[in-house]
């Protein structure tokens, strides 16, 4: 067997995957198709559903609906809830991005010993709970709150900030959730990277900006693309710190399915919803896939 | 080569500061956090005094420890058992382009990909289905599977662009030496699986959706505890609960430094 | 072969006494946060010497939805009343015979005799409440507010951003049916754009919608009116004394929670001990001191603190009950209707 694994390296490269894959079909596949039957059955009358009995009016509903006077039109409810979702998300990858990368870079610049350490530190304030957190950025955030009384008090501000309880708040809280997921795959990808070769560039003629752009970003690109997805997806999702810092005035599709497993009690389309995300983010992976001509994730031209 | 002074990159003048103004913004709620669990006033938002009473209150009370404990013991199981998976995986698809290369990063990435409700109704459905008694380890399995991404980017973007020749060196030592690959490979991958298990661990300590759908009578961990409260509030028990979480990983972050420094 | 035997009476050892580790009495506890004296289960457990687990969960729904999905090992539930007919209904309910257990005798009526469980076979009462509106006396021009829901849905000018509404799709939506006349449970689109339209025209006065911290929003002087329980309401009041709780003339949702055995509970026994346990007047006045909320036990007035029984929020003044509405569990095109607009509001 050992003999077999080290002269045939698909058979190795199945095995070390194997694992994984295993894993992940028993444990998270099933349950997916579980819910991809809940999502065509009919709701049930107190709620969950009622096994056995189909219905496509999961799907339908989220694109249609009955009018008042019973005719049929398209239902724009949901689109906008999702393209807020997206937009949301966009924005707060962008900025954890913006924040992160910076940080990641100065973190691989560091002598070796301090490196893990740093690791360490970065994600030390994510021991705490979400809830918590949540709530240590509403005392910061409200009016008359930690932030707007030093502000008054330095003489900066004379008018109360209202950045509570507004997408501004939201913001700030989601790209704070997100900022290890997005520091760390940066970091592990640029520690490797040979700054002789940024040395090399200087050398000859580069300034930073060039430098920058052309050799320590393509070089990284691997963790940025990683820590992008790891902030994009998880946050299409996130519920409870739109709920808590946006003051609950618009809702997100998190917020949304969430309501289908409890208050709305309609597994069937809550099900339908979470297919509907997938599709799309699947969609979106896939041109990113074909335009990259079937690199996986992570990778790019070397 | 990296980390000396004199390395080029310390011309962008701008990365220190960024770095300390983001470790601000980092640390900024966690300070608010620990300043908060010495209020006197349970109402977060008066402070009346400084009274370390209510980490006695935690201390003593029975359910808030089980939960923290919970807590740890699933996270540390889920992530090194992710962790695990996740190295494999990354290193099986490291090489050349294979078949079916799509689908399997499609399914190790399926678990991000999915709503958490969805996945916590559906996994607690399917356990209930295979007839699998919901307890502790019911959660450690379904936390193990959202760690398998987390853990699997990080290590797969390290993976990128390490130096082939390192990795043919590698291949053909493997080819002859066990020992020999976790003497070269592991140690150069070593980054990659830290930010990977370290994500992982988070991941899972925050978990609260999945956990409350498929947690055991008794396996309540933190998060499922602190949520119940969300209508009374946050009490300074729970930020004192909180900064007690904090202490523990410092002392494990520091212990683990003590270890690297001892091995050198 | 004589190995073979000393295995087996080792093993078997083994097994009898994690057997009758197992058997020692427990009871598994699910329960809303916060709504049971840590002293109180203490008293129980040395009382009965039965070990209690407890479990939080925050919401109704999230329960059932976890029963629903089919878990098991809970012995013990507190749902509200719609929730507990909707449990018997879908047969997620055991049915133990409240009214034989010794206790029972003290229920004040009419909650010895609920319509989901006339013959309280299936349920005890615990507590029972209101949702009204608290707010700050001493901020509102003339230290008083109408007693109606047109302070919180169009309200004066000086209070417009300083309000907060639970974001409860159905504490909104009984709300808005009560302050316009219509029936809770209805499944009528024309009633659903009305009530749409007022709640539309509501959200941009309002602070936010929430549905945690609101004790210490109130107390902390964020903002003067929030639609509240009347428990809550009373803990705002032993902070803030002006706070004033308020009966809209034109309902006032009233729900009550019960504890219930779900299907397959293992420590049936332990369940009805509990049950029985907090049918005492002594033990579950101690509740009431602790969440705030009125019981339903006869006798239990004796034991209540002074400041519950001064508080008009827990306890009725009688010309208030004929607002008193309670609450129903409405059908599935109801229920979708409901959602239907919640979403719109918020979409």
């Amino acid at each position: 067997m050992i003999q077999a694994l080290r002269k045939d390296a698909r058979l190795r490269r199945w095995t070390l995957l194997a694992p994984a894959m295993l894993f992940i079909g028993f444990f998270m596949l099933a349950p997916i198709g579980l819910m991809a039957y809940v999502s065509v059955l009919e709701r049930g009358e107190f709620g969950g559903v009622e096994w056995g009995v189909f219905s496509i009016d999961a799907y339908w509903s989220f694109f249609f609906e009955r009018e008042l006077d019973g005719s049929v039109a398209v239902n724009t409810d949901y689109l906008q809830i999702f393209l807020r979702s997206f937009w949301l998300s966009l924005v707060t990858t962008l900025l954890a991005l913006l924040a992160g990368f910076p940080t990641a870079l100065y973190m691989a610049l560091q002598p070796e010993r301090y490196r893990n350490v740093l690791v360490f530190l970065v994600t030390i304030p994510f021991w705490t709970n979400l809830l918590v957190r949540n709530y240590a950025w509403i005392l910061l955030l409200r009016n008359n709150g930690l932030i707007d009384a030093s502000l008054n008090k330095l003489g900066i501000t004379s008018e109360p900030i209202n950045v509570l309880y507004t997408p501004f708040a939201t913001g700030i809280g989601l790209t704070y959730s997100f900022l290890p997921f997005m520091v760390l795959p940066i970091y592990a990808s640029l520690e490797k990277l040979d700054f002789r070769l940024v040395e090399a560039a200087f050398d000859l003629g580069a300034d930073r900006l060039r430098a920058l752009f052309r050799i320590i970003v393509p070089l990284s690109a691997p963790g940025i693309i990683a820590g992008c997805i790891l902030v994009f997806v998880p946050c299409l999702g996130a519920y409870v710190t739109p709920e808590l810092l946006g003051g609950s005035k618009s809702m997100m599709i998190g917020n949304l399915i969430q309501a289908q497993f409890g208050a709305s009690r309609n597994w069937p389309f809550g099900a339908a919803l979470a297919f509907t995300l997938l599709a799309i983010v699947l969609l979106a992976m896939m041109v990113y896939a074909m335009r990259f001509r079937g690199q996986a994730p992570g990778e790019t031209r070397q | 080569m990296s980390g000396h002074r004199g390395n080029p990159l310390w011309r962008f003048r701008g990365v220190a500061p960024s770095a300390g103004l983001f470790f601000a913004y980092l640390y900024l709620p966690t300070a608010v956090l620990i300043a908060l669990s010495f209020n006197e006033n349970r109402i977060a938002t008066i402070w009346t005094g400084f009274s370390p009473h209510w980490y006695g209150v935690v201390l003593s009370n029975d359910d808030i420890l089980r939960a923290a404990r919970n807590s740890l013991v699933i996270a540390i199981a889920a992530s090194l058992a992710g962790t695990t998976l996740a190295t494999f995986a990354a290193l099986a698809t490291n090489s050349e382009r294979f078949r079916g290369q799509s689908l399997v990063n499609g399914l190790l990435a399926l678990p991000l990909l999915v709503p958490e409700i969805v996945t916590a109704v559906a996994t607690l459905l399917f356990f209930v289905l295979i007839g699998l008694k919901l307890g502790i380890m019911t959660v450690i399995i379904a936390h193990t599977v959202f760690c398998i991404p987390f853990a699997y980017l990080p290590i797969r973007a390290r993976l990128q662009g390490m130096d082939p020749a390192l990795g043919h060196a590698a291949a053909d030592l493997y080819a002859n030496e066990w020992q020999a690959f976790t003497r070269v490979t592991l140690p150069l991958l070593w980054p990659g699986i830290l930010s990977g298990g370290v994500l992982a661990f988070i991941i899972s300590l925050d978990d609260f959706v999945i956990t409350y759908f498929v947690a055991g009578a008794g396996a309540t961990t933190l998060p499922v505890y602190i949520f119940g409260m969300i209508r009374i509030g946050v009490t300074p028990e729970v930020n004192a609960v909180s900064a007690l979480m904090l202490m523990v990983s410092i002392v494990m972050v520091s212990i683990s430094w003590l270890i690297g420094r001892a091995r050198r | 072969m004589k190995r073979l035997r000393w295995i087996t009476v080792a093993v078997t050892a083994v097994m009898m006494w994690f057997g009758s580790a197992a058997h020692a009495k427990e009871l598994f506890l699910y329960n809303w946060s916060n709504y049971l004296p840590p002293e109180l289960i203490k008293k129980f457990e040395s009382e009965t010497g039965i070990k209690v687990t407890l479990d939080v969960y925050d919401s109704n729904e999230t329960m059932l939805a976890k029963l629903q999905a089919g878990a098991t090992g809970y012995d013990l539930v507190v749902p509200s009343g719609y929730m507990v007919r909707n449990m018997i209904k879908q047969g997620l309910a055991e049915k133990v015979d409240v009214y034989r257990l010794p206790n029972f005798k003290n229920v004040m009526k009419p909650h010895d005799a609920p319509p989901f469980d006339p013959k309280s076979e299936y349920s005890a009462p615990y507590m029972w409440g209101t949702t009204g509106i608290t707010y700050d006396s001493a901020k509102v021009p003339g230290e008083k507010l109408e007693d109606s829901w047109k302070e919180f849905f169009e309200p004066r000018a000086e209070l417009v951003g300083k309000i907060v509404a639970l974001n409860d799709q159905v504490e909104m939506w009984n709300a808005a049916t009560y302050y316009l006349g219509l029936d809770k449970c209805t499944e009528s689109p024309a009633d659903g754009q009305k009530i749409l339209d007022l709640l539309e025209a509501q959200k941009s006065k309002l602070a936010m919608y929430s549905s945690s911290g609101t004790i210490d929003r109130m107390v902390a002087g964020e903002v003067v009116m929030h639609h509240q329980w009347n428990g809550a309401s009373h803990r705002v009041r032993e902070k803030l004394p002006t706070a004033r709780y308020l009966y809209p003339k034109e309902g006032i949702g009233l729900w009550g929670d019960h504890f219930l055995v779900p299907k397959g509970a293992k420590n049936i026994d332990s369940a009805k001990a509990f049950m029985n346990f907090m049918m005492d007047p002594k033990n579950v006045a101690e509740a009431s001191n602790f969440t705030g909320y009125m019981n339903a036990i006869q006798g239990s007035g004796d034991f209540l603190k002074d400041s519950l029984k001064a508080d008009p929020a827990v306890n009725m003044p009688e010309e208030y009950a004929s607002r008193l509405s309670p609450s129903k569990d409405c059908s599935k095109a109801s229920r979708e209707l409901r959602d239907k607009v919640w979403t719109k509001l918020k979409k």
